[in-house]
């Protein structure tokens, strides 16, 4: 059995159902690579090497008494900091929360240990995921396995770092503007954000309640949709969590690889989602994508979403406006950091401060005080009450495209990954590179990245976004495999395999 | 303010129009918290009726208790609210450590229930209308408890612990429209309010509704406008006043306290006080401006609450009589006076007397029997007149009252076995052997024998001094151990008097 972390998900959940390989076995050649090349990557906040391992041996114990264990169990999982984890420390990639060990499990977690799956460790992020770069974590950057000198995308860079670097086969993220999807375009990897309500969000560290939502980032479509099927469904500790039953999004992906999948797909191509400030190979691999759907068989409807252009700036209301009430609870009262002001008394409202100001870090400041100020009286109207509004104009936008076609595709980002340190100066460019991945939350619709090739000028992966109607989660998914099988038969691999070998010595397999 | 500066009271009135407004609390009594499944349940160790959502947790997220929406449908619609078909929560954003959120979630300008109305009338007679802004929900906050300084407070305090067992409790609050016209009766209005809203979500079982455990807590405004302007004086808010006469005292106190203050010429701070039960003042809390900014916006982690207009309609039905015309009607049924049915309704024993006449007593009986006896046991005891004995036993006691069976002093001691839990009256009768001795022939051969031994008195019977039969009587009650009809024993004393002649 060659190279056990090169394989995908469903290939490794056929491997151990027929007991060709243990858990154990997968679970350490996953543990080798996370040792091999973590100090480059750093893709992890924390390792759960032992516990991991444990987890592996029970679903092996369980395997060999003859149980009959779910398709993903024993497969290892990298778990994004942003979710509560009883075992492990969750941090959100804050200072604030150092060492913070919840009393709890995030109903995903739990979902996925009763699913059998192995947690590996927690994923580095943006500090409460406010970010497109890692650059924002407390704990420093993840590394673009592509190029260590660039940014693996964010908020959720650790997730789409770890499978995309062979560390794990699947993780879990986040994604509230495109934490998920933009990390996995720039890393090459897949990364999928249900429709809101779709997955629940109880024990995911809250950014923008309104707008996040828990998705999975793996290497292949089919292996999201089998990790979709573990997470979804609803959750009566989430309000927002919708009651509707889901077909299996695995059985969809499979469908999407049927003959003639893409035959008469209705394919709608937002005009306002490229042009000017889009890099040209990103541009390129997008049309020559939009070719080979065409050639097999989709219909290419080039559609208008005229209120998109405000995204941003609804998106950057509503989003800091949640945020800074959210956050509000990071006190020092009852868990994380405490720390006292050098001077003067110990009041609370003293300690409160010095504890937000030691343990919030600039980014997260910066959009606290942005959102205090736009829900503050007065201000609300304009602000707060006019971002709605263009929230619902935008879903508006999304209803006429979706009465013409099919599913919506664009570039996931702009450009390809960028270098450390090139946007920090600069907020504004900073949120410009999720202009493409904003309007599905402010929607709630679901979005997938899958990749489309390497841009030529710089030999970086390029996403393609893919975006379906709310609740039409499984439409993404048959679209998704059907595309990613196109692509790949296009080019004759996987896009991953084109990315350099990061391993400075030969890993050790897990061979049977 | 000390006693002696405060503004005698009809001056104060004389001078100035008191405008009040209240926002009453109310703690459901629903099994669970308002956003989580912990228990909501006192006396607990602290911080035991906790989770994660409840605690402020990063990750927790509310969940609506329908049982609390329920409540508060039916509170909103006992106080002639309409109840809205499209409500939502919202974030009220302030930082304090016994808010584990540091945001309360609350309402804000789509509340559950608003526009009500609620008639009290005043000891003279007088109806007072007080219209009812809103009824809105939420969820209280922890308990602190500050150690060390010398006052309970947190000034000088040396640390504070929470406690946050209360934190998430269901609340409703309820917040009338501006009170004008009240004069003189302004403290007795405060009152007479708050007990009719306790007296409300008491009849409609919502909440335990004692105020002494903090389930209804009274903030009350006041502000004085001088006589001959339009223009509203500054408010200022004392808050959890805790019980009917504070909430009276309380009124009254700031409106001489204002007066004082106004007519030497000061200003009145907008803030809020913090009533003292000791002492019988306010003091200083902390200002509050009408530009205090909570930052509300509409709580994104809970969806809208749209109850039908069927489901509020059948609410409907459930509501039971409004207490205030319930006491009318009993009134007039019972034909109590004034004074004996304000004894009944002050001791908490309206429903005790009612289920009693129900049982079969006659209604004075009923009174006499719950305002005295059992009141006075239930004092001695140091508990409530209803929780030490059931109505129908209470109604059974009279019946063998009436039947003479008993004489009013035998039936105490029967009520006292009922008490201690030796039966049913007719239970305690026989066990104790208390029947009133109805067999003339032991009466009269006891009172032939008391007659015998007092021969002066059988002459001054027999010379028509009739009083004199006292005499015979009491020594034949003693000869009975009081097991007698008194007014038998005499008609037989006179009987047998005659006889020997």
């Amino acid at each position: 059995m060659t190279n056990l972390i090169k394989r995908s998900a469903a290939d490794l959940s056929e491997l151990l159902a027929d007991r060709s390989v243990s858990s154990v076995e997968v679970t350490q050649a996953h543990l080798d690579q996370i040792a091999a090349i973590e100090t480059g990557v750093h893709a992890f906040l924390h390792v759960a090497g032992d516990a991991a391992l444990a987890a592996a041996a029970r679903i092996d114990a369980r395997r060999a008494a003859g149980e009959v264990l779910g398709p993903l169990a024993g497969v290892p999982i990298a778990i994004k900091d942003v979710l509560a984890t009883i075992d492990m420390p969750s941090t959100a990639g804050s200072r604030i929360l150092e060492g913070w060990i919840p009393p709890y499990d995030a109903t995903v977690v739990r979902r996925v240990r009763d699913a059998g799956l192995i947690p590996l460790g927690k994923t580095n992020m943006d500090e409460f995921a406010m970010g497109s770069s890692t650059e924002f974590s407390a704990y420093g950057p993840t590394h673009n396995p592509w190029d260590f000198d660039r940014i693996p995308g964010g908020s959720g860079g650790g997730s789409a770092a770890a499978v995309s670097s062979f560390e794990a086969p699947l993780a879990l993220g986040s994604d509230t503007g495109g934490s998920i999807r933009q990390p996995a375009a720039v890393t090459g990897s897949v990364g999928v954000k249900p429709t809101y309500g779709g997955v629940s969000r109880y024990g995911s560290i809250a950014l923008a309640s309104s707008l996040d939502q828990v998705g999975p980032v793996t290497r292949t479509v089919l292996d999201a949709a089998l990790l979709h099927d573990v997470i979804g469904g609803h959750d009566p500790l989430d309000s927002t969590s919708l009651t509707d039953t889901w077909p299996s999004m695995a059985a969809a992906a499979r469908a999407g690889l049927a003959d003639g999948a893409l035959k008469g797909v209705r394919v709608g191509v937002v005009k306002e989602l490229g042009g000017d400030g889009f890099q040209a190979g990103v541009a390129q691999r997008f049309t020559e994508t939009l070719a080979l759907l065409a050639a097999a068989g989709a219909e290419i409807v080039e559609v208008s979403a005229p209120n998109f252009e405000y995204a941003i700036a609804a998106y950057y209301l509503i989003l800091p406006a949640e945020a800074s009430s959210n956050l509000a609870r990071f006190d020092s009262v009852r868990f994380g950091i405490r720390v006292n002001p050098e001077d003067g008394p110990l009041t609370s409202e003293r300690v409160m401060a010095a504890t937000r100001d030691a343990g919030f870090g600039p980014e997260v400041k910066r959009r606290i005080i942005l959102g205090t100020y736009a829900l503050s009286a007065g201000y609300y109207d304009a602000y707060y009450g006019s971002a709605q509004k263009v929230r619902t104009l935008i879903q508006r936008d999304f209803d006429a495209a979706f009465a013409k076609v099919d599913v919506l595709v664009s570039p996931s980002a702009p450009t390809t990954a960028f270098k450390f340190g090139e946007k920090m100066a600069d907020p504004m460019a900073m949120y410009l590179n999720d202009v493409t991945t904003i309007p599905a939350n402010l929607a709630g619709i679901p979005g997938m990245s899958l990749p489309m090739g390497l841009a030529p000028e710089d030999g970086l992966p390029v996403g393609l976004q893919i975006m379906a109607p709310a609740k039409m989660d499984a439409r993404l998914y048959s679209f998704g495999a059907a595309v990613e099988a196109l692509l790949e038969a296009s080019w004759g691999h996987t896009l991953l395999s084109q990315a350099p070998e990061l391993a400075p010595k030969e890993i050790t397999e897990g061979a049977v | 303010m000390k006693k002696a500066e405060l503004m005698d009271y009809d001056k104060a009135l004389e001078l100035f129009e008191p405008v009040l407004g209240f926002e009453v609390h109310v703690e459901l009594n629903t099994k669970t918290k308002m956003f989580c499944g912990c228990a909501n349940e006192f006396g607990q160790g602290a911080n035991t009726n906790t989770c994660p959502t409840c605690l402020g947790l990063p990750g927790g997220l509310p969940q609506v208790n329908a049982q609390a929406i329920e409540s508060s449908i039916r509170l909103g619609l006992a106080l002639g609210c309409e109840i809205a078909e499209y409500s939502r929560f919202a974030r009220k954003n302030y930082f304090y450590p016994d808010t584990a959120k540091n945001f309360q979630t609350s309402q804000y300008d789509e509340p559950i229930a608003f526009d009500g109305q609620l008639t009290i009338e005043l000891e003279s007679g007088r109806l007072v209308t007080v219209d009812i802004e809103r009824a809105h929900m939420e969820d209280d906050a922890g308990k602190l408890t500050h150690v060390g300084g010398a006052t309970g407070r947190i000034q000088g305090a040396d640390y504070s612990l929470v406690d946050y067992n209360r934190g998430g409790v269901p609340l409703v609050e309820i917040v009338t429209q501006m009170i004008e016209g009240g004069e003189a009766d302004s403290p007795e209005i405060g009152r007479t309010y708050v007990a009719a809203i306790r007296e409300i979500v008491k009849a409609l079982g919502v909440s335990n509704a004692r105020m002494e455990e903090g389930n209804v807590r009274c903030d009350a405004n006041v502000s004085l406008r001088p006589r001959g302007s339009n223009v509203l004086g500054t408010r200022t808010e004392t808050k959890n006043v805790n019980s009917l006469r504070s909430v009276e005292r309380a009124v009254r106190y700031e409106i001489q306290r204002q007066a004082a203050l106004l007519h030497a010429g000061g200003t009145i701070t907008q803030e809020t006080r913090h009533w003292h039960e000791d002492t019988g003042i306010t003091s200083a809390g902390r200002p509050k401006s009408d530009a205090d900014d909570y930052r509300y916006f509409p709580e994104p982690d809970l969806v809208p609450v749209a109850p039908s207009r069927e489901w509020v309609e059948e609410l409907r039905a459930t509501l039971p009589e409004p207490p205030a015309a319930r006491r009318k009607r009993l009134q007039a049924d019972w034909g109590f006076a004034n004074l004996e049915f304000q004894d009944v309704v002050n001791s908490d024993l309206l429903d005790a007397v009612e289920a009693t006449i129900a049982a079969g007593a006659a209604p004075q009986a009923a009174r006499k029997w719950w305002t005295g006896e059992v009141a006075r046991l239930a004092n001695v005891s140091g508990v409530s007149a209803d929780s030490l004995v059931q109505p129908a036993q209470v109604a059974a006691l009279i019946e063998l009252v009436v039947a003479g069976t008993l004489t009013d002093r035998l039936a105490r001691q029967v009520l006292e076995g009922v008490i201690a839990g030796e039966g049913t009256p007719l239970e305690v009768v026989e066990s104790r052997g208390l029947a009133v001795v109805s067999d003339d022939g032991a009466l009269i051969a006891a009172i032939d024998e008391a007659l015998a031994a007092q021969p002066d008195v059988l002459a001054k019977i027999r010379d028509g001094k009739v009083q004199a039969a006292g005499a015979v009587i009491g020594a034949v009650m003693k000869a009975m151990r009081g097991q007698a009809d008194a007014a038998r024993v005499r008609e037989l004393v006179l009987e047998r008097a005659g006889a020997a002649e």
